[in-house]
């Protein structure tokens, strides 16, 4: 038997804690104890208490520490239900295409804000799925089947009532994309939000995601986010994610992705925004002849931090993975790129691919990447690259001598270096959006397209 | 239009230029020819405002003004090119968006709006004709993968582009075939008039065949050491340099 680890808390940690444990008794006297999910939730209660808030001293934690936010008095169901007009936050959608939405204000779902369907597909509501019998059989095949049981996907899934379910049947190219944002209003001094989302494509068929989280003030918020994504025989999925919310906002993501055989599945995620942002994003190649893409650009300044955890674990045969993440870091600003790549004993002919490359902008700015590779395949083509650099001083002369300034030069530079990534996402629209996020984080007014 | 005056100028406490003396007027042409080593570059760069470069002593005076504190960019809205003997590799920024960002912020520098479009289209057209350069070689990341050819062409369209009244160009002419030279110099002729100005560095004479220089310094070890007609190039072409050595050694 391994010795329990007994660790240090803090008294904020504990007193959250405390809170998260007398909302549970509160939350599970209101809904159905009948319930399929029932059961998980309280097994996963348990094991959040068992493992409690992860701490630096775990290899995985390292180098992010949640001490900052978690320190806030976090409510944990916001008291009262709060209203946006569409108008309000336009700027948030990418407006310019025609998409399903599913929209939550404080957690709790907008209809007003949002376009469901369940026309041919299911676009719509966790909380129905867990509560209408006709969709027992997905939840009970896919719900928290590829979620680890980690400290805070645990935690998520004891509290899960309330996201986005998406299925999509077999042979369906989904035309629209689907948005999924989640605002919060601060009318809350503190929000804790835990969305759970849970999305089934099966075989064939196609479908588009853009994913966002918005806070509209600056009162603190923290979202832990479980996103189950499950790609069947040749499904393909593009998955974006636009993380860009203000510096009192913090986000952890966890996004578990099970895919089959001749699936394709891409997560572009876009981290210009919050106060503190990790990225856990899983794949699981669980069949032959899959692609896995994992790509972003990180652009940070003040005392923001981004952490991008990823796993691509290869368990088949004759499969591939990219992974191409760009970080710029001004500031103090802080990143972490830690890629963990498994290729197991099977996964013959696996080319798995992995790159990281950061600019540093200033001397205390840091940036902690970290390869973990993993391979038990003879066969395989691995390879992994990092790179640490700063902007090429002769390249900023040489834009500056033609009457570009130096923050334009600067930004084009940076845009330069970080925009391979966009080639590879297919909404023309989001890389405008993407274009215009950076110009503005940046500060500059000039057009990126080439 | 340009004047030196005693310029000193180091990088990393190693002297470079150390007392230069130019005057260069509208409508003028000059070549700077010397030694591999002497400083010709460094005097580009530093005309052009590259901040390595540390100025301990003189002046640079554009236009009766003094531009000794201004940021390159400030000087590129001022009118002054350089076309680079090492044009830099800028993967990502293709040479049509960065011409036009470099059109824009110097016209909104000098209270312009942006250029229209098609204005924009039009020009591009024009000045890569112009410079027989390939429509496809527009959307191509600047210089990535260029000749030295080619680069030295793209410069030369940069110029056409941003119609400087100085144009400092730095062994434009090294890398370029017979053909691509003509052409080279057939466009920085057409921009030639009597308000704007050309300083050319070379080491041969054939580029001043086409370029035909009103003045030839020798720069040798950070001085301008012997002032000219064209007559002194084609000296120097004959006789190398060993002689200028000798006379300033002696
Ligand atoms: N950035 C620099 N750092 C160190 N030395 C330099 C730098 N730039 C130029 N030099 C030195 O200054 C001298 C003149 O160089 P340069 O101006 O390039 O000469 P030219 O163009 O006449 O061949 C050379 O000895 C060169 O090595
Ligand atoms: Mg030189």
């Amino acid at each position: 038997m391994k010795p329990k680890i007994t660790k240090l808390e803090t008294f904020q940690e504990m007193e959250l804690k405390d809170k998260l444990a007398s909302s549970f008794l509160a939350f599970e006297n209101q809904i159905d104890i009948d319930s399929y999910v029932h059961d998980i939730r309280s097994e996963a209660f348990k094991t959040f208490e068992d493992k409690g808030f992860p701490s630096k001293k775990e290899e995985a934690w390292k180098y992010t520490s949640l001490n900052s936010i978690l320190k806030e008095d976090y409510s944990v169901f916001p008291k009262q239900e709060n209203a946006l007009t569409y108008p309000d936050v336009k700027k948030y959608f990418i407006h310019e295409i025609d998409s399903y939405k599913i929209v939550f204000i404080d957690g709790k779902y907008s209809s007003h804000l949002s376009q469901t369907t369940h026309e041919g597909i299911d676009v719509c509501l966790m909380s129905s799925a867990l509560n209408k019998p006709k969709y027992r059989l997905i939840i009970e095949n896919y719900f928290n089947k590829a979620a680890t049981n980690d400290s805070l996907p645990s935690l998520n899934t004891a509290f899960s009532n309330e996201g986005a379910y998406i299925h999509i049947p077999k042979n369906k190219l989904v035309e629209k994309p689907i948005q999924i944002i989640h605002f919060s209003t601060g009318s809350e001094a503190a929000q804790l939000l835990q969305p759970r989302n849970l999305i089934v494509v099966d075989e064939n068929s196609h479908v588009q995601i853009i994913e966002r989280h918005q806070s509209l003030t600056d009162n603190p918020v923290l979202t832990n986010s479980v996103t189950e994504i499950f790609g069947r025989k040749r499904a393909i999925v593009d998955y974006y994610k636009i993380q860009n919310d203000n510096l009192n906002a913090s986000l952890i993501d966890n996004t578990f992705i099970d895919q089959k055989q001749n699936s394709h599945i891409s997560v572009h995620t876009f981290s210009f925004g919050g106060k503190l942002t990790r990225n856990n994003l899983n794949f699981y190649q669980n069949g032959e002849r899959i692609d896995s893409t994992l790509k972003g650009i990180t652009i940070i300044g003040d005392k923001q931090h981004v952490d991008h955890s990823t796993l691509v674990h290869h368990i088949e045969p004759n499969c591939e993975s990219h992974q191409d993440y760009k970080g710029i870091f001004g500031d103090k600003a802080t990143g972490v790129f830690n890629g963990k790549v498994v290729v197991e004993k099977e996964a013959q002919r696996t080319n798995a691919f992995q790159a990281n490359n950061n600019i540093l902008l200033n001397d205390k700015a840091t940036i902690n990447t970290k390869p973990q590779l993993e391979i038990f395949a003879d066969d395989v083509k691995c390879s992994h690259g990092c790179t640490i650099g700063q902007l090429d001083e002769s390249a900023m002369f040489y834009l500056r001598s033609r009457g570009i300034p130096e923050k334009e030069a600067k930004a084009l530079l940076m845009y330069a270096f970080a925009n391979n990534v966009l080639e590879s996402v297919k909404i023309p629209e989001i890389k405008q959006r993407i274009n215009k996020i950076i110009a503005n984080k940046l500060g500059v007014n000039i057009g990126f397209d080439l | 239009m340009l004047k030196i005056d005693n310029l000193h100028a180091s990088v990393e406490d190693k002297a470079i230029l150390r007392g230069i003396n130019l005057e260069v007027k509208a409508g003028e042409v000059h070549a700077i020819m010397g030694p591999n080593g002497s400083g010709k570059s460094t005097l580009a760069s530093v005309i052009a405002g590259k901040e390595e470069y540390e100025v301990q002593d003189g002046e640079i005076i554009l236009e009766g003004e003094n531009i000794d504190e201004l940021a390159a960019e400030e000087r590129a809205h001022k009118g002054i090119f350089l076309s680079f003997q090492y044009p830099v590799e800028i993967p990502g920024v293709s040479v049509t968006n960065f011409m036009k960002t470099a059109i824009n912020e110097t016209r909104k520098a000098r209270g312009l709006e942006d250029m229209p479009a098609k204005d924009m289209l039009k020009m591009i057209r024009e000045k890569s004709e112009l410079l027989e350069i390939d429509r496809k070689f527009l959307s191509r990341s600047l210089n990535e993968g260029f000749s030295g050819g080619e680069k030295k062409r793209n410069e030369i369209f940069q110029m056409a582009m941003l119609e400087p009244k100085l144009a400092i160009l730095d062994e434009t002419d090294s890398g370029l075939d017979i053909d691509a030279l003509r052409i080279v110099a057939n466009g920085v002729n057409k921009l030639k008039s009597k308000d704007n100005a050309v300083v050319v560095i070379t080491h041969y004479q054939r580029l001043l065949d086409y370029i035909v220089p009103d003045y030839v310094h020798v720069l040798y070890n950070g001085r301008i050491v012997k002032s000219g007609t064209k007559e002194l190039a084609k000296e120097l072409e004959e006789k190398g340099y060993d002689w200028i050595k000798e006379e300033v050694n002696a």
